[in-house]
């Protein structure tokens, strides 16, 4: 065993954080999602990183996505409240292609909610909560260490394809406190943005060479002087208003997620070779319906558990697929049903779907799953 | 497009300082016949080349709205960020790289409405970034609505029957706030808002230079202030140095606005500090060891 540790979620979300090579974090001080912060303002000074707390949510990603762009690997976390207030700067860095890293510890909504109970109620937001089409890509963990692990991984995809990636985690996973074993530094894989060698001040900035997945990023103050702006732009990096450039830029924007798909999914089934019935869970619901898995199959019932670990884009190849073979479908989130439609429009009338919610602030049990499993 | 060659050759007349901070290819620029940002931009590019600034070690940030436009034209590495929060992305880039000049280009809306809080809060913080206002007391991009910085009774596009709030001093917001560097400029005063900005610039700590700009086409002509000459003559008519100011009475000042550096002290530079504490801890540990 390599060395065990015992961690809260929200912990582990800043230690994988540090290993995949953070060295700034803004944030605002909101509930359930505190701890990153707290923790951020110990541990980054030590590694030689900064933390601030900003005067406000929308400030903390701007500082974030300042820091991206002077080269530095940047992170904010917040709750419902503050992802809101997020959207905006949110899709600056899509458009942009400034790498972010953007934790959201959903609690209980709308508005100021339930701030202490848990919720996944942002999922639809963190796909179309900041105006336009944009990409977007979105992890859930459902344990300690997978936030550790999907932490890091965050960090690297935002790197690889030069794009903020949220990570959607719920109170239930950031307050859970649980053993795990962390991994040796050296085997960590870390991915940094591609970055211009030799400054330039001919080349392009959004210009990509044949065989790139995105342009190469420049650090502002290494000698390659650009520009960088929210409006649509071309190559140069500058506003146009040609239709045929905007169409260019959207499409590259959003092929870059979607050609990339293979690499981007993760899933974590469980039983499903032979599965009848899944569950259909992420994050901290998972948890929940672990225990409805081992309970049905006691009984004798064929389940299994289909659980994107990578939520946006959603996994709909697998998933058509899998209901190509199965009786029944049950979604269990914490919310009134969100991920419920992206299943319902996958599955169609491959298989029945029925739906375990709950929008009290209390979690899904076991029993409450397993009820919908042996519904007719 | 042109680029910079064929500038070069078609106009010799050129200002070198155009040539050398700006991006000829991406002018001329978007700005209103008489507007005052033209020469506050250029205000900015001469206090550069008097400090001798290095252009690729030299940010530009700016927000949204006419003032946001400056970003494009200068040769820096510069970036348009969003409505109000050219401060907060600028607060990011310095506390990433203490090493690099970071300046805020902004509109009198960008910065004192939407960004109000970054401004207050930067200020307090003493993070050395630098940020020039370009106050025309109205949103021109949206067409003349009235801003924070217009007058009282003023009219604007969405103040049809007088402008019922009271504006604000933005400079003197700043001095409230606790920054360390506080002064005003004016687009008619040239030669001192070089000056100001040069000392804003080279101030250590949080500066802010509020610039009072002029926008004939909305402000002007919803208000009879007359044509954008008639707009810089008042400045020059109605500016008083900080050193003569501080001689008048407070009814001598009504209607003015004094012009010079109207605040500066030095104190602890935030990314100088947090650059303190960290080599501190580093310190501890290795002592620990």
């Amino acid at each position: 065993m390599g060395n065990v540790v015992l961690m809260q979620g929200n912990e582990a979300c800043v230690e994988g954080a540090l290993a995949a090579g953070m060295r700034l974090y803004a944030g605002y001080p909101i509930t359930p999602s505190t701890e990153i912060a707290e923790i951020s303002s110990v541990r980054l000074p030590q590694e030689g990183g900064k933390f601030i707390q900003m005067e406000d949510e929308i400030a903390s990603i701007a500082c974030a996505i300042g820091a991206s762009v002077a080269g530095v690997k940047a992170m904010t976390a917040t709750s419902g409240p503050g992802f809101s207030l997020k959207q905006e700067n949110l899709g600056y860095a899509a458009l942009a292609e400034i790498p972010l890293v953007v934790v959201d510890v959903q609690r209980m909504g709308p508005s100021t909610g339930m701030p202490t109970f848990p919720s996944q109620g942002d999922m639809m937001m963190a796909r179309w909560g900041t105006h336009g089409d944009h990409p977007v890509i979105a992890l859930c963990p459902s344990s300690v260490k997978e936030t550790y692990d999907l932490s890091i991984r965050a960090f690297n995809l935002s790197e690889k394809f030069r794009t903020p990636v949220l990570l959607m985690m719920d109170e239930l996973v950031g307050h859970l406190r649980e053993g795990m074993e962390l991994p040796n530094p050296e085997e960590i894989e870390i991915i940094d943005r591609p970055t211009v060698k030799y400054p330039d001040p001919k080349r392009l900035p959004y210009h990509m060479k044949a065989g790139q997945l995105v342009p190469q990023m420049a650090p502002f103050g290494k000698g390659q002087r650009y520009n960088i702006t929210g409006l649509i732009h071309d190559e140069s990096g500058f506003p146009t208003n040609s239709t045929e450039e905007a169409r260019k830029m959207m499409e590259r924007l959003m092929h870059k997620i979607s050609d990339n798909y293979d690499y981007i999914k993760d899933l974590a089934t469980e039983n499903m070779d032979d599965a009848d019935i899944a569950i259909f869970c992420y994050g901290g619901t998972a948890r929940a319906a672990k225990s409805a898995m081992d309970e049905a199959r006691a009984k004798g019932l064929k389940v299994g558990i289909f659980r994107p670990r990578t939520i946006w884009p959603f996994p709909e190849n697998e998933l058509a697929e899998a209901s190509r073979k199965l009786k029944k479908i049950v979604v269990a989130e914490h919310n009134f049903g969100q991920m419920l439609l992206e299943v319902q429009r996958v599955v169609k009338n491959n298989c029945p779907v029925s739906f375990v919610g709950k929008w009290n602030g209390g979690v899904i049990t076991p029993s409450e799953i397993l009820a919908k499993i042996e519904e007719a | 497009m042109v680029n910079r060659g064929d500038v070069k050759q078609k106009d010799k007349q050129m200002s070198n300082l155009v040539y050398k901070y700006m991006r000829p290819e991406h002018l001329p620029h978007i700005w209103c016949p008489g507007c005052g940002n033209g020469i506050i931009m250029r205000d900015v590019a001469q206090a550069i080349e008097n400090l001798g600034l290095s252009r690729n070690n030299t940010i530009i940030v700016s927000g949204i709205g006419c003032s946001s436009r400056a970003a494009g034209y200068l040769d820096f590495n510069t970036i348009h960020t969003t409505h109000g929060r050219a401060i907060a992305f600028a607060t990011g880039i310095k506390l990433a790289n203490p090493s690099l000049e970071v300046i805020v280009i902004a509109g009198d809306g960008d910065i004192s409405a939407i960004g109000g809080n970054h401004l207050i809060h930067a200020a307090r913080r003493n993070i050395g970034i630098t940020v020039i206002v370009m106050n025309n007391n109205i949103y021109g991009m949206t067409g003349g609505q009235y801003s924070p910085t217009t007058p009282k009774g003023a009219f604007g596009t969405t103040a049809p029957y007088g402008n019922l709030d009271r504006p604000f001093d933005i400079a003197g917001l700043a001095y409230g706030a606790g920054a360390s560097f506080a002064a005003r400029g004016s687009a008619y005063h040239v030669q001192q808002t070089i000056n100001i900005i040069q000392e804003g610039i080279h101030h250590s700590g949080f500066s802010l230079i509020d610039v009072a700009s002029v926008c004939p086409t909305y402000y002007g002509r919803k208000n009879k202030s007359g044509s954008a000459v008639d707009m810089l003559k008042w400045q020059r008519d109605n500016m008083i140095p900080a050193e003569k100011a501080a001689k008048m009475e407070p009814e001598e000042l009504k209607g003015k606005l004094v012009l010079g550096i109207l605040h500066q002290v030095q104190y602890k530079e935030f990314t100088y500090a947090y650059d303190q504490l960290i080599k501190r801890l580093y310190q501890e540990r290795e002592e620990n060891e």
